[in-house]
């Protein structure tokens, strides 16, 4: 008979063998979390020792247990199993017993566990283009979805709720001056201050009215409160209608038979197209005002003067081309926050992922359209 | 279970929502090794009550006591002591959806216990075994179905084998197998760890199979109208409502007939 004896604070394993092909491991002690427990490698290398065939238990001196003892237990029955070695729980507690039976009634799912895979540069190249392709499918059905809704709409045939309209453009519109009004205004008094300090040195101050004047009004308003409007309102648009994906209240709607589309989308690609403009407007003044301020402060120059020089400088085309750009943009804004809002997936971690995505897209298009329209104004002379 | 030691006891509790009383007066107590039932129509306050008892909504007056601890009275260090012995099942499982099953269920294991990796991962799938998702450890919340979720969620709850695990809703979503197994687990846990266990139910077969001990909350009356042994109360109570609740309204008919 040999005995294996290991001494341990809290719980206690020992072996004994009566005969050669069979072998009863002592439990002892307390085998509950915070104590040291044995580690199974080591039982596990016992009961792989050849000849072994019965496998019993002695639990009489055991004090107290929990999950630990039934972790340990299934590794033992595990290696029991794969070894052919008869495994007798009699010597168990009745608890332990019963909740491992609990714990095996349920089969492992086949095919339930997954295997890391590990694809060739050829096969993710591959199938990241498919998913490329198939993704630009999507945004080209939600261009067609919005285009035949703002036809429904202009029709007046769309269904959605007037009151909806009127909330988001209170929500895009005037809850959005405060902010609009503190960037367009610091944007404007960097302006000066750059072209100030240019200007000085030829004594031509004056012009910093036409400076801040034709920059604010012809492309930088409309871009500042483009980046404002998408981070504001198209990353909201994007955690609502990801929101609403993730309750199924988008489900909702379809089975009741009313798209999606025309009833979320639409009454907020109306608004921010109405109201992006009027911003615009509103922050081109707010940085001729800042402009104002510095050539006022710092430049000596008579208000007078320079709100005359300003005038003198711009000319309606600059109004039109920076109207373009910032209803493009309202468009822009609209489309990548809804259409990111409703390609979400359904999780919290997607409605994240499709808000930051919304916001990049809406930045990232935002500026290549400004130089897409400065080349064209360019080309054509304007 | 013979010895019936108090795990915790509720005084003279008022619950609500602002100045809005939603449930008032509320005494009892869920002994050591209790599967206690709170039971009641929609719209009661079952789950504003068990919010109250795992220490996520303050009362409006009254007592919540763990042991000889108030624990609305209680700092936060004390507090926190006490909600450490705790297992939430949230209805609809709450698991952390940008993590694996896996991942979900050793997160407690890796906050509160010195247990090594191999050590974490082989009780991850033990408690996941344990609610019959062996082998989903490395799939994602939003890749199983909802009743797998909140099996999952379970095994999160049970993963520190708490001393009080508090169920809301287990069984809704489950299928009658399941939904059986679970009830099986609760009992097979009580009687080998001494697991108490507060559940929040309208499961009838549920309510029988499981439970020894339980409140009904009523919601005209807005206070606890009965409370005690479900099967106990089956048979005596001369509540018409509580037997209205048991009987799946069918007593009721009877009556009025």
């Amino acid at each position: 008979m040999q005995v294996a004896e290991k001494v341990l604070v809290g719980a206690g394993l020992s072996f004994s063998r009566p005969t050669d092909d069979f072998m009863v491991i002592h439990l002892a002690g307390n085998w509950e979390r915070g104590q040291i427990l044995p580690n199974p490698d080591e039982t596990l290398k016992v009961i792989e020792s050849a000849s072994l065939r019965t496998l019993s238990f002695d639990a009489s001196g055991l004090a107290a247990w929990d999950s630990n003892l039934l972790t340990f237990l299934i590794r033992i029955k595990e290696r029991c199993n794969e070894k052919k070695v008869e495994y007798r729980d009699d010597g168990l507690p009745d608890g332990a017993r019963r909740l491992l039976v609990l714990a095996l009634a349920v089969p492992e799912r086949k095919g339930a566990r997954r295997e890391l895979r590990k694809e060739s540069f050829f096969v993710t190249a591959g199938e990241k283009a498919e998913q490329f392709a198939a993704s630009a499918g999507e945004v080209f059905d939600f261009l067609g979805e919005a285009f035949v809704s703002i036809i429904r709409f202009l029709g007046g045939r769309a269904s959605f709720r007037r009151v909806d309209l009127f909330l988001f453009l209170q929500e895009t519109g005037s809850q959005a001056l405060p902010i609009v009004s503190l960037i367009s205004m610091l944007v404007g008094l960097i302006l000066a201050f750059v072209g100030a300090i240019q200007l000085k040195t030829f004594g031509a101050q004056i012009y910093v009215a036409d400076l801040v004047g034709i920059a604010m009004v012809r492309v930088m308003g409309a871009i500042m409160t483009g980046i404002i409007v998408a981070g504001r309102t198209g990353a909201s648009y994007a955690a609502q209608l990801g929101t609403m994906q993730v309750n199924e209240e988008i489900d909702a709607l379809k089975t009741l038979g009313i798209s999606p589309m025309e009833f979320l989308v639409l009454p907020r690609m109306v608004a921010l197209t109405l109201m992006m403009p009027l911003l615009c407007v509103y922050a081109d003044i707010m940085g001729i005002f800042g402009g104002l301020i510095v050539g006022v402060v710092m430049l000596d120059l008579n208000p007078v003067v320079y709100l005359n020089e300003t005038k003198a400088a711009l000319s309606l085309t600059n109004v039109w081309i920076g109207l373009f750009h910032s209803a493009v943009f309202g468009v822009i804004i609209a489309l990548s926050g809804c259409l990111r809002g409703i390609q979400c997936g359904r999780s919290a971690s997607a409605v994240g992922y499709a808000t930051t995505s919304a916001v990049v897209t809406s930045i990232v298009c935002i500026i290549v359209a400004t130089a897409i329209i400065t080349i064209l104004c360019n080309v054509l002379g304007i | 279970m013979d010895e019936t030691e108090p795990q915790i006891v509720i005084k003279g509790l008022d619950m609500g929502y602002g100045s809005f009383v939603l449930m008032r007066n509320l005494n009892f107590t869920v002994n050591r090794g209790d599967i206690f039932i709170i039971m009641g129509g929609s719209g009661c306050g079952k789950s504003t009550l068990m919010k109250i008892l795992i220490g996520l909504k303050k009362p409006l007056r009254g007592q919540v006591l763990y042991g000889d601890l108030s624990f609305w009275d209680a700092d936060p260090d004390e507090q926190e002591r006490v909600m450490r012995r705790f297992g939430v099942l949230y209805q609809s499982g709450a698991l952390f959806s940008s993590m694996t099953l896996a991942e979900n269920v050793a997160l407690p294991l890796e906050q509160y216990t010195d247990m090594s990796k191999s050590q974490i991962s082989s009780m991850v799938s033990l408690k996941l075994a344990l609610v019959g998702l062996a082998g989903f450890e490395e799939f994602y919340p939003s890749e199983i179905s909802g009743g797998m979720q909140k099996r999952a969620g379970l095994a999160r709850a049970m993963a520190l084998d708490p001393d009080i695990l508090f169920f809301d809703e287990p069984s809704a979503g489950l299928d009658p197998v399941s939904a059986r197994l679970l009830d099986d687990l609760i009992l097979e846990l009580r009687a080998s760890l001494g697991t108490t266990f507060v559940v929040v139910t309208h499961e009838l077969a549920s309510i029988f199979a499981i439970g020894n001990n339980s409140v009904y909350l009523d919601v005209d009356s807005r206070t606890m109208t009965a409370s005690g042994d479900p099967k106990k109360l089956l048979a005596q109570s001369s509540d018409p409502k509580v037997r209205k609740f048991l009987t799946r309204g069918e007593e009721s008919a009877h009556v009025q007939a």
